[in-house]
């Protein structure tokens, strides 16, 4: 964070719940919020990444945070809760327990994040903020998604020899 | 009423320059890429004034003069020649047609219109 | 007013270099023998235009080299100068350098100034040694200024001639123009032989005038006023100091002061500016931006209307018969729309054929080398996507074909050939696909010295390998890198490059030659990039797409056509051929229990000359399906070229058979 941030007017996070903790990313980068629809599985691709849906005609991947980052269990029901994310022009689906509601955070509200207390990478984190008492982790969700522990971008991977009939 | 001219030339981009720039001189506009679709736009619509490009496909600017020379309506329409070509046989060849006079490219936008108001005057 | 011209500067940049290629293309006519005084007309235009477009736009450079290119085809076209072969190279080359000036002036930048010169030079000199030729004058022509002093005024007397009327010339104009250079005083004259009113014939020009124009205006100014008239008028200007000047009797004397600005001109000023109509153009230019919207949500309306479709397919048709009937009618509109919006992106495939006339020519003067270029069905039309990215495989090969195909004229005639080879351009649609060859007549492949080499590359080829097989081994990377591989083969450098580029077009090579004979190359390409005709099949209760560029055919196998080869896998016995055997489960890895192969269905599907036999479990129907990139928002999938939106608004996969082949046809073949 920039100093001159401090000066600013607040930005505004959506927070959502990852089993018991509260997360929040920046609401610029979310397009719409929607419920979990049918997906298509991926081949080859991990448990978390669970697929693709059709947006109105974009083709999306959706990525499981509760799977990738083993928080809570992964139940999908009517209530299931997927953030739709445009970052960058790149838009990906990312399904989370529930989404609480919009905060307005000033810089000097967030605090640098400790190494420790998140099941983050703390590279991935903004910071954390203390909203009514409860703790908001606040993702760089742009660093997150792009990053190789997600590996929603990255090069394909050599055929695996047992795909081969036997 | 705007008197009403008719732009002919195979260049679009001369096409554009002079339509342009008889339009934001008040003018009305219609514009034929070559000689046979201006005579045909002619029939139809009565122009105050002729502005035909020389060298054209399908119709060359001064059979298009001639053509409509011969028209009741057109008889004594100006018609002015945008021409490259400065020498005097062209322009007799060019009067011989019918051509009322002409204007030598290059020429800036307010030649054209001065040119214009001159004849529509 | 002050009209900034640079507005005008795209177009006429787009036009000049359309202009370009078309003199281009007239002048190889012209070399190929066409004589035709058309051609050289079209020519003299594009040079003709492009001249009178750059003076305009303030190009001099292109202005005033163009003007010598203009002088020397004006010589061509009026018949002073007859067409060679050394006017055609000549004015070729000029024509690189107005391309060259045309870029320099587009882009801010120089063009070789030298070669300008040394050109223009070549240019004249060509004209020169026409000894019937003009000089024709000079593009700019200045007004030639006399040097008479300013004198205090000019006495002009200006006597029509009667059917001045007929050239829609007003001596009224005349003299107001003369009031704008100074003060004006008229004397009406009417002709001595003024018939009577009843006589009078309107349209005849019964007056002069004597005028008396006081003010510092030039002879040259007096004069530019009655250019248009000149020669329908008895005009004499003199000074105003000089003596009197004859005059017709006055049978009529008016003096009229004449002021500049009348009231008409200035309304024209203040009038509101017109709309320009066009309702000439018999075409638009239209962003492709524009046409892709257009394509996308034409997409999403198929989509939505599959869907339709779908959920109304359960309905009972006596009781919603007109829903039903309103349905069927929106999907056959739907279907007439896409591929109406698809239809906008067609283009002629000419607009890359046009290209090679130029490229041949030089190429095989280079070479020392005859060869005369054919080509068919230019009109033939396919998607710009595809058109954009078709050229640098084509010209590719093109250049192979010349470079090693065609023999030199004295080897052609050693072989019993024409000294002049033939390369020959060919395109047409082939169900919904387009089928392109280049096809010489040169030396065609040696397979043995192909089978040396493959070898000497330490790959493993039997001496039965079918000639398809053989001629494979062409595009292999790296096998047509060696420096000696091109006179080996007679095929040059990058094949490899040529196949992956149509391949990622979704499209396939086939080479075919005989030795001595000529070497033919077929690409088949889809008609865009856009839609694929796909075969939808199921695997495991999962929907995946074919494209059935792809597909040779699919088939239940028999149990007994299933045959297992230790330690490499099932293949399939077709006729007679054994085809590798894949499931399409396994490859996808599809959740639940693979069938066997013969309760499955095998689609054969072909890539490179090797075919794979696809286990799936039903084939579903053949469709068309809007192709979706995956690679925009996710990464590369193995195995799968892209995606679509189902009927019911899932997303399919369309698997890239050309990756699947070769990535599992090779390790079980090999």
């Amino acid at each position: 964070m920039k100093m001159q941030d401090k000066k600013q007017a607040p930005r505004e996070y959506l927070s959502f719940t990852l089993g018991a903790e509260e997360y929040g990313i920046d609401i610029l980068s979310v397009q719409e919020i929607r419920g979990y629809d049918v997906v298509t599985r991926i081949p080859d691709a991990p448990d978390y990444i669970k697929g693709l849906v059709n947006l109105r005609g974009t083709i999306a991947p959706v990525v499981d945070l509760r799977l990738r980052f083993k928080l809570g269990r992964a139940d999908y029901d009517s209530l299931t809760v997927m953030i739709v994310l445009n970052v960058r022009g790149r838009v990906v689906g990312i399904v989370v327990d529930s989404v609480c509601d919009v905060v307005p955070l000033t810089a000097d509200q967030i605090a640098p994040a400790p190494d420790f207390g998140s099941s983050f990478d703390v590279s991935y984190l903004q910071g954390l903020a203390s909203v009514n008492e409860r703790m908001l982790i606040l993702i760089d969700i742009e660093k997150l998604l792009g990053s190789a522990d997600v590996a929603l971008y990255a090069p394909v991977a050599a055929v695996p020899p047992s795909a081969i009939a036997a | 009423m705007s008197n009403r001219i008719l732009a002919v030339d195979d260049s679009t981009s001369m096409r554009q320059m002079v339509c342009f720039t008889l339009a934001s001189a008040g003018f009305e506009v219609t514009e034929a890429e070559d000689g046979l679709v201006a005579l045909e736009i002619a029939r139809k619509q009565k122009f105050d004034l002729v502005l035909a490009d020389v060298n054209m496909p399908n119709m060359d600017g001064f059979s298009l003069v001639r053509a409509l020379r011969g028209l009741a309506e057109y008889k004594f329409t100006p018609m002015l020649m945008l021409t490259t070509e400065s020498t005097t046989e062209k322009k007799l060849e060019g009067k011989a047609a019918g051509a009322t006079g002409w204007l030598v490219k290059p020429f800036v936008p307010e030649q054209l219109i001065s040119t214009i108001k001159r004849v529509l005057a | 007013m002050s009209i900034d011209l640079a507005r005008f500067h795209q177009a006429f940049f787009e036009e000049s270099f359309e202009r370009m290629d078309a003199m281009e293309q007239g002048l190889l006519q012209l070399e190929g023998g066409a004589d035709n005084a058309e051609t050289i007309n079209d020519i003299f235009r594009a040079a003709h235009s492009i001249k009178g477009g750059a003076a305009t736009f303030g190009f001099a450079a292109v202005a005033g080299f163009t003007h010598h290119v203009e002088t020397l085809l004006d010589s061509v076209r009026n018949g002073s100068r007859g067409v060679d072969k050394p006017l055609v190279a000549l004015l070729l080359r000029a024509s690189d350098q107005v391309r060259a000036l045309l870029n320099a002036a587009r882009d801010g930048g120089n063009a070789d100034a030298a070669l300008s010169l040394q050109l223009q030079a070549e240019l004249q000199a060509a004209l020169a040694g026409d000894t019937a030729a003009v000089v024709a004058a000079p593009a700019c022509a200045a007004v030639v200024v006399t040097a008479a002093a300013a004198t205090s005024g000019w006495r002009i007397v200006f006597k029509p001639h009667r059917d001045l009327f007929a050239s829609g010339n007003d001596p009224l104009r005349i003299l107001r123009g003369l009031g704008t250079l100074g003060e004006l005083e008229s004397e009406l004259h009417f002709a001595a032989d003024l018939p009577g009113f009843a006589e009078i014939d309107p349209q005849q020009c019964y007056l002069s005038w004597t005028l008396r124009l006081c003010g510092a205006a030039t002879e040259a100014e007096v004069r530019e006023m009655f250019a248009w008239v000149e020669d329908e008028c008895d005009l004499s200007i003199a000074p105003l100091a000089a003596g009197p000047v004859e005059s017709a009797e006055p049978v009529h004397v008016n003096v009229v002061p004449i002021t500049a600005a009348t009231p008409v001109a200035a309304a024209a000023v203040a009038a509101p500016a017109a709309k320009s109509r066009a309702p000439a153009e018999s075409s638009i230019r239209v962003s492709i931006d524009k046409i892709d919207g257009l394509i996308n949500l034409v997409g999403e309306l198929v989509i939505t209307q599959a869907s339709l479709t779908q959920y109304t397919r359960g309905l009972d048709p006596l009781v919603h018969e007109r829903l039903l009937a309103s349905v069927q009618q929106l999907e056959h509109t739907a279907r007439l729309l896409q591929e109406s919006v698809m239809s906008t992106r067609m283009l002629p495939i000419d607009s890359v054929f046009s290209r090679f006339p130029r490229m041949v020519h030089d190429l095989a003067t280079r070479l020392n080398k005859q060869v005369r270029l054919q080509t068919v069905g230019e009109a033939t039309e396919l998607d710009k996507s595809v058109i954009e990215k078709i050229g640098d495989p084509l010209t590719h090969l093109v250049r192979n074909c010349i470079d090693h195909g065609i023999e030199l004229p004295a080897v052609r005639v050693a072989a019993g050939k024409p000294a002049q080879g033939t390369m020959t351009l060919t395109a047409a649609h082939q169900g919904g696909q387009i089928v392109i060859e280049v096809i010489d007549d040169g030396r065609g492949l040696s397979r043995q010295r192909i089978l040396d080499k493959a070898r000497a590359n330490g790959l493993v080829i039997s001496d039965n390998a079918s000639d398809s097989e053989v001629w494979n081994l062409i595009f292999a990377p790296g096998f047509s890198t060696a420096a000696e591989v091109t006179d080996v083969s007679g095929r040059g450098v990058g094949m490899d490059v040529v196949r992956r580029n149509i391949e990622s077009l979704g499209g396939e090579v086939e080479l075919r030659s005989q030795e001595g004979e000529g070497t033919s190359v077929r690409i088949r390409l889809p008609l865009t990039l856009a839609i694929v005709d796909g075969m939808f099949v199921d695997v495991g209760g999962e929907t995946f797409i074919v494209p059935l560029i792809g597909v040779v055919e699919s088939l239940q196998p028999a149990p007994e056509q299933i045959r297992r080869i230790a330690g490499q896998g099932q293949v399939l016995r077709l006729r007679d051929e054994y085809i590798p055997v894949i499931s399409a489960r396994e490859l996808y890895r599809v959740p639940g229990a693979a069938r066997e192969a013969c309760q499955s269905i095998a689609v054969i599907i072909e890539a490179d000359g090797f075919k794979l036999a696809l286990l799936v479990d039903d084939l579903i129907g053949q469709q068309q399906a809007v192709i979706k990139s995956l690679e925009a928002h996710f990464r590369r999938v193995f195995g799968v070229a892209g995606a679509t939106i189902l009927g019911d608004g899932r997303v399919a996969l369309i698997i890239d058979v050309t990756e699947v082949v070769r990535t599992c046809g090779r390790s079980l073949a090999a």
